[in-house]
């Protein structure tokens, strides 16, 4: 790689150990990858935060980055294995919550901002069109190279930890123009009209093109929070870093010669696979974390409400502070469901405790069967709510 | 006999190669606190990692497997140095950050298991 007198000192060590550490991870994933030059990445967001994931190497490693590594640009975290301030409300227990603390300790003296939030474009971090950033979290990945039009490798927690202590990432991938171009036309006839229904989709297209990058063509409308659920379902069942949506989507891409179809028949299906769970005793919404209007919506389904199931709205601190603000986590925890804030089922360590988990998210069904071995049943928001009162 | 591969972290090892035929995954295809592979099925299921050269086409599975390299590191069972075929992201990272010598490029074929093999991945080299 070509690289500059200021990425050739960093490699030096003359800025310390963890630049230098840094640097020599950025410069062979560039080697590796076939990289000419770095860019200066402007955003990043790092995944493995929840000591479930990292274990004590992944901390002792932090911690050794954290002795004289400081970020150079606006940097966030994912989802920690709890809420930092309220655990216990969640059941975690005291040894966990000391090792994930430490974790968090070792990230701040990094300087990096403590948000926990697998949704940080909802809550500050916002790159722009156009804009070269070092995210990992797939769902957030997919979400800025699709939505936003940033330009994002997926990233996994060390390189984006190098990214942010050098501002730095190689170029390659998602950052070259003609790897950003759709491969595959996907002609969706099917009503795609709600969270779990866009969360399906991303699973029949993920199945059926893996990480190919395709050009969406049939969607009318989609919201804010359908495309979350998207981005996610599409990441975590094909691998994708980005999806073009005809009408929807920033970015041009030329019209890709391979075409495939997507019938009522596929997202039937889908959607039925989600479904084994025979009995539920677990109610969670937000995954990707819940947006503010998602939390007035849940909030108003259950005012004045009481649930009889243990409910998890996972959402970022940010976004619990305004419905604080809103009225809105009163109405929901008068209900008797819990917000949790930092942490989310995917990442927490709730394996055993639940059997059958009720869900609006696509992600979610898969990381509970997966990790957790929780079977799963996906519904709208509203009818999650309704199972959590039965 | 040389080989010649490509520089992934530098350094110099020598020991005996233990060599899969399989991709490896470090988290959970490793028990990271016996450095033994405990995969099912796999190639090496049963053997120990620690102090060998250890020699597969390529990683797999999880990105926290770069910490799981370094978790072995830590427990005194990690290998020697890595010889990769083509290297990825999880294996690359992991042994940077746990200073392992490791080199990929090679044409692994040509490595018989347990013969004594010395590494110096600063010039890509693999000598049996």
């Amino acid at each position: 790689m070509n690289l500059t007198s200021e990425e050739k000192e960093m490699l030096s060590g003359k800025q310390g150990k963890a630049v230098k550490k840094s640097m020599e991870i950025l410069v062979a994933l560039g080697e590796i990858y076939g990289a000419k030059r770095m860019v200066e990445a402007k955003s990043v967001q790092i995944a493995g935060v929840s000591y479930h994931n990292l274990g004590d190497a992944g901390l002792e490693f932090l911690e050794e980055m954290g002795q004289d590594g400081k970020v150079k640009v606006l940097t966030t975290l994912n989802p920690a294995g709890m809420d930092l301030e309220e655990w216990q409300k969640l059941g975690i227990d005291s040894g966990f919550a000391e090792k994930q603390m430490k974790v968090i300790d070792a990230f701040s003296r990094m300087g990096v901002t403590i948000t926990c939030t697998c949704t940080p474009y909802l809550i500050g971090n916002l790159p722009r069109f156009g804009e070269h950033i070092a995210w990992s979290e797939s769902s957030a990945v997919c979400f800025a190279n699709s939505v936003i039009g940033a330009i994002t490798n997926r990233e996994g927690g060390p390189s984006s930890i190098a990214s942010a202590l050098t501002g730095k990432t190689p170029e390659y991938g998602m950052h070259l123009e003609k790897n950003r171009q759709a491969q595959v036309r996907v002609l969706v006839k099917a009503k795609i009209d709600s969270v779990p229904k866009f969360g399906a989709m991303g699973r029949v297209i993920g199945e059926k093109i893996g990480n190919k990058i395709p050009l969406i063509e049939g969607i009318q409308s989609a919201s804010l929070e359908e495309l979350k659920s998207l981005s996610a379902a599409i990441a975590t069942y094909g691998g994708t870093a980005m999806f073009h949506m005809k009408g929807i989507t920033p970015a041009k891409t030329a019209v890709p010669k391979k075409s495939i179809s997507i019938g009522e028949k596929d997202i039937a299906e889908a959607l039925g696979k989600f479904d084994c769970a025979e009995e539920i005793d677990f109610v969670g919404i937000g995954c990707p974390h819940a947006s503010i209007n998602e939390m007035q919506k849940i909030a108003e389904l259950l005012k004045g409400k009481k649930v009889k199931k243990e409910v998890w709205v996972c959402t970022a601190r940010q976004t619990k502070q305004l419905a604080d603000k809103m009225g809105y986590s009163k109405a929901i925890e008068d209900a008797g469901a819990k917000i949790a804030c930092d942490t989310c089922m995917a990442v927490a360590p709730i394996k055993g405790r639940f059997k059958g988990m009720i869900t609006d998210s696509a992600k979610a069904c898969y990381y509970a069967a997966g990790h957790n071995g929780i079977k799963t049943r996906i519904r709208t928001v509203e009818e999650c709510v309704e199972e959590a009162m039965k | 006999m040389k080989l010649k591969g490509r520089t992934i972290y530098a350094g110099k090892a020598e020991g005996e190669a233990l060599v899969s035929k399989d991709p490896l995954s470090f988290y959970g295809g490793v028990d990271l606190e016996k450095g033994i592979v405990v995969e099912k099925g796999h190639c090496l299921e049963g053997k120990s990692i620690a102090g060998k050269v250890l020699v597969f086409p390529n990683g797999k599975g999880s990105t926290v497997g770069s910490y799981a390299i370094y978790r072995l590191k830590k427990a005194g069972k990690a290998p020697a140095a890595i010889v990769n075929k083509e290297c990825e992201t999880i294996v690359a990272v992991g042994a940077i950050i746990s200073e392992i010598p490791c080199v990929d490029r090679i044409d692994i074929a040509k490595i018989k298991d347990c013969v004594k093999v010395k590494v110096d991945a600063g010039k890509g080299e693999v000598e049996i």
